[in-house]
């Protein structure tokens, strides 16, 4: 009988106490953030979307041998000897005319492996994450601005399959 | 209803319709009228129980249809579930299956024939008002169980046999926790109950004796199982048995088991209100503050308060064992509301 009368206590002091929880919460300021509105603050050096300085690149391919899901493609020809030459911002000869760099960002894995191999650091991960696309194709971006001038002058490329 | 049958005698030529139908045309308006004032006050509180559950999880809940914390989200959902399709699965009982979801909504729709929400504003005013809500009330089982058994489904047959158990149960101390307050009115007339209790908020049966108090906690309790509310929804308990015995339904049909759910949760709320808070007297007696607020909105903002508290109530709470909810209704509260009708008769004779 008194662990009748005791449990029925227990009870109610169960209830109240449960609900004094979540009016304190129903006072709390909420936790969500209103997406589209209101954007998370990025922590410094966030690995979202590779973007290259292309006049930097200087076409060695690095970046393409040391990514693990091989989703950089660069093709590039020597220049003739009788160009003008060329040089990236730090000093470094472009000795190479990169006709093709494409990075399949569908394939990437965020790892930044191919941002530290970069020798002039021209290849960076930027900030930008709403790159959504309807098609996949969309996701491949291509930063090469120059054009080759021989059709069969491909010397190197990306390391070949398997 | 005589208000509403003055109104309609105003339209043009309505003396020269024949006989049978004038006398059926203030019937029909005030039910139009009842189930359009039903039809808002669900919206609002569809919305409004989103908006507690999310605030008291922290979250901020719909905020963007409308413009205003997402005011019209309830609106668009409404107009999404008129527009889906009616889909018969095909190996139910089709008559049964069709017409479970209207007869659990007239169970909670008939009872806001007797409702008084002001003291001109009511349909009709029974002489047994409070029984015929009783007795009307429960037409919603019948309705719950003829869903589960239709639907060829064992989540539904489980969900509306634990409905039925749960509901016929949870009655009977509501009932007798009714009877405390009748015997004080002496009458079953909601009208004469909520005369009763004019003159301020200590003419209130809530605060007028202990027994009714305890009475109305009782009454609140069970009115919660009566309409399968968490601490109670074992019913249609999502995480057990899909959605209980609206499992099957979609479309309109499911909007229909959505509509009597807050129905009857507005229902027992605004019974309580009657009963226990006075109806539409206010709190401040008419000597000291003239009574500028109409009946109608005090009686709305009574009932609303006690449905945020069940609404309160159901995000702190978790669900009971079948086990324990037979506890509670058999074992704890029958022998405390026999106990109130003793108290309370006894305070009635003094």
């Amino acid at each position: 009988m008194l662990t009748y009368f005791r449990n029925i206590g227990q009870g109610i002091m169960t209830i109240v106490s449960s609900m004094a929880i979540a009016g304190r919460h129903l006072f709390t300021p909420s936790v969500t953030l209103q997406y589209p509105k209101e954007k998370w603050l990025l922590p410094e050096r966030s690995r979202m979307r590779l973007m290259n300085k292309i006049e930097d690149c200087i076409g060695c391919g690095q970046c393409a041998r040391s990514c693990p899901t091989e989703c950089i493609l660069v093709k590039t020809e020597k220049r003739g000897k009788e160009e003008a030459p060329v040089f990236a911002s730090d000093g470094t000869a472009k000795k190479l005319r990169t006709y093709v760099f494409d990075i399949d960002m569908a394939l990437c894995c965020y790892c930044g492996l191919c941002t530290f191999a970069c020798p002039t650091q021209c290849l960076i991960m930027t900030g930008e994450y709403e790159y959504s696309v309807y098609d996949k194709d969309e996701h491949i971006y291509h930063f090469a601005a120059e054009k080759p001038l021989t059709v069969a002058g491909e010397s190197r490329q990306n390391p070949p399959e398997g | 209803m005589e208000s509403v049958a003055q109104l309609l005698e105003k339209i043009p030529k309505y003396d020269a319709l024949p006989e049978t139908i004038s006398a059926l045309m203030p019937i029909l308006a005030s039910s139009v009228i009842l189930f359009a004032m039903l039809a808002l006050a669900v919206l609002f509180m569809v919305w409004l129980e989103r908006k507690v559950s999310a605030h008291i999880q922290d979250r901020l809940g719909p905020m963007v249809v409308g413009g205003w914390h997402g005011w019209a989200q309830t609106i668009a959902d409404a107009l999404k579930l008129l527009l889906k399709e009616d889909i018969v699965p095909a190996s139910v009982d089709r008559v049964l299956f069709k017409m479970a979801p209207f007869i659990v909504f007239l169970g909670a729709f008939a009872a806001y024939v007797v409702l008084p929400f002001g003291s001109s504003s009511f349909v009709t005013d029974l002489n047994i008002g409070i029984l015929y809500i009783v007795a009307v009330s429960s037409l919603s089982v019948i309705g719950i169980i003829m869903a589960g058994w239709s639907s060829n489904n064992k989540y539904s047959l489980y969900g509306s046999m634990r409905a039925a158990a749960q509901i016929v149960s949870y009655e009977i101390p509501a009932a007798v926790a009714i009877m405390t307050v009748v015997l004080f009115t002496g009458s079953l007339s909601m009208v004469d109950i909520v005369r009763a209790q004019t003159g301020g908020i200590q003419n209130w049966f809530l605060f007028r004796n202990p027994f009714l108090f305890l009475a109305f906690v009782v009454y609140f309790i069970a009115s919660l199982a009566e309409v399968n509310r968490t601490p109670f929804d074992l019913p249609e308990a999502e995480s057990e048995l899909v959605a209980g015995y609206h499992t099957e339904y979609s479309g309109m049909r499911f909007a229909f088991f959505f509509l009597a759910e807050y129905a009857n949760m507005f229902l027992v709320a605004s019974v309580a209100t009657t009963l226990f808070l006075g109806g539409w007297t206010q709190a401040v007696p008419a000597s000291i503050m003239p009574q500028i607020v109409p009946g109608p909105v005090v009686f709305f903002v009574k009932a609303l308060i006690l449905i945020f508290i069940q609404m309160w109530m159901r995000w702190s709470l978790p669900r009971l064992r079948v086990d324990q909810l037979m506890y509670i209704n058999w074992k704890v509260l029958l022998p405390v509301s026999f106990a109130l009708v003793l108290g309370a008769g006894w305070m009635a004779t003094l």
